[in-house]
């Protein structure tokens, strides 16, 4: 999948769930600053992204991860590794 | 008699009802004897033995709150919500640091996030708990509207639900005047919300016989004190008050609508759906209200009567009515606004004391729409039309279901 491609969905899941356009989803966009994405939001966020690309994120992970772009990478790396 | 020193007054109201979503549009409504009844537009009916409601329209969540704060509650919350936002901007208090802590919040509902729940469980069975939104448990509680009201306020004094069937709505206004009576806070957000009109709860109800099937009528079908009522309509909606101890709203030059000088609460522990048959409930709550207010029942000038349109309630409590007040019954103009608003739950009791404090405020009493053939011809149910009269003292009845009963008297601040 392209970078262009992932980003467009991940912006849909999280313009679904925080209510912002998906123009504002940018990679260096910070998930709680940017975003206004809070624990509760990222929970759902992280259930939908497992359900769209097929990467299970553990709490712990996701935790760390604290921009658009480190989502992405998250999920290009799990993704290739399954596909592996 | 009164046992506290501090008085409770009324500074700030706001609703969200079938017949208006605000104060204003609200009153304009029941001194139109407009009836906000009509088929459910919400879900589909067609297979319910009951297809009618009360239902909140053209009500945009967005007015008064964010999406991420929307989409995470339930109707029921939304309204709680948008009702105090009202109340607190026509109080004019301001919740800051200086006073936050002393600010309580107590929302009532009878049945609470109910279309929440119900679609949660519909997603469980079909996908599993991951199907679950993170949200759903804090949202699916029945104090969710107040701890939504209190984040948005910044209140932080005590705050919670208060549940108490069709009912709730009176009785958190009755512990929130105790509240400030005994000095916990200075000002409580106070009131009531429900949406209960979802499958469950309209088929639920319409079980239990409780409802209005004149589905082919939908205004005409809510027709308290009249010979031919069949049952309540089911109603959404919220209504909140800010109560204040009255040095406290008078220091900062708070309008003053009305005082609340009486509460009563009993209970009939006789059956889980109908009124004791003596109305022995509701007499002993109109009675420790007026004796919780130290006024006698010779100086009421108004009843906001429970009124539901089941045979059961009005039958007993136009009874009731006539063993506490005696001879003075026939002299007191008695409304019933679910006439026009349906049944509101949980918002009921809140919606319809603003309605008596509005009461207070004009002189005019709304109408019993559809009151076409009273019950008891000698009691004054206001039938069709408002009236002009002078209301100094007034009394708000809420009865509900498990037989919860709650009375407050309110009076014009003087």
């Amino acid at each position: 999948m392209s970078k262009e491609r992932l980003l467009s969905e991940f912006a849909e899941i999280v313009s679904e769930v925080v209510g912002l356009p998906v123009g504002e989803v940018q990679p260096d966009s910070h998930l709680r600053d940017d975003l206004d994405i809070d624990s509760l939001s990222m929970v759902e966020i992280m259930v939908a992204v497992e359900e769209k690309f097929g990467v299970a994120t553990p709490d712990e992970i996701a935790a760390d991860l604290e921009t658009v772009g480190a989502v992405l990478d998250h999920i290009e790396q799990n993704q290739s590794v399954g596909v592996a | 008699m009164r046992t506290y020193g501090r008085r409770v007054v009324i500074t700030g109201q706001g609703v969200i009802s079938p017949v208006g979503l605000s104060v204003n549009d609200f009153w304009d409504s029941l001194m139109a004897g407009r009836s906000g009844v009509g088929p459910i537009q919400s879900f589909d009916a067609s297979e319910l033995p009951v297809q009618i409601a009360g239902e909140v329209t053209g009500f945009d969540p967005l007015d008064y709150m964010v999406r991420t704060v929307s989409r995470r509650i339930d109707k029921y919350a939304q309204f709680a919500v948008a009702a105090a936002m009202q109340a607190v901007e026509n109080s004019k208090i301001i919740i800051d640091d200086a006073n936050t802590h002393r600010v309580g919040v107590l929302i009532g509902s009878g049945y609470g996030p109910t279309a929440l729940v119900q679609s949660g469980t519909l997603t469980l069975d079909q996908r599993g708990h991951r199907g679950l939104a993170p949200w759903l448990s804090a949202a699916t509680s029945i104090d969710c509207a107040a701890g939504e009201v209190a984040l948005r306020l910044g209140a932080t004094g005590p705050s919670g639900a208060v549940s108490t069937a069709c009912a709730s709505g009176t009785s958190a206004v009755g512990e929130a005047m105790r509240m400030i009576q005994r000095g916990d806070v200075d000002a409580v957000i106070a009131g009531g919300a429900d949406n209960s009109i979802t499958s469950f709860d309209i088929g639920s109800t319409a079980m239990s016989r409780a409802l209005s099937r004149r589905n082919d009528d939908p205004q005409r079908a809510s027709r308290p004190f009249d010979k031919n009522r069949d049952g309540f309509v089911m109603a959404a909606g919220a209504g909140a008050l800010v109560l204040e101890d009255a040095h406290s709203a008078e220091r900062r030059g708070a309008p003053i609508l009305a005082e609340v000088v009486g509460y009563g609460a009993t209970s009939d522990a006789y059956h889980p759906t109908a009124p004791h048959p003596e109305g022995l409930g509701a007499r002993r709550a109109m009675q420790l209200a007026l004796d919780d207010a130290g006024i006698p029942a010779s100086e009421v000038d108004h009843i906001n009567a429970h009124g539901t349109s089941t045979v059961l309630n009005d039958r007993t409590e136009a009874a009731a009515i006539r063993k506490v007040f005696g001879a003075h019954a026939e002299n007191i103009p008695i409304s019933g606004v679910k006439s026009m608003t349906g049944h509101m739950i949980g918002a009921a009791g809140a919606v319809e004391l603003i309605a008596t404090v509005q009461a207070i405020l004009t002189g005019h009493v709304p109408p019993t729409i559809n009151c076409d053939d009273p019950e008891d011809t000698g009691l004054n149910f206001v039938p069709h039309k408002p009236q002009q009269h002078d209301v100094r003292v007034a009394v708000s009845n809420s009865f509900g279901f498990a037989g919860h009963n709650a009375t407050l008297v309110v009076r014009r601040y003087e």
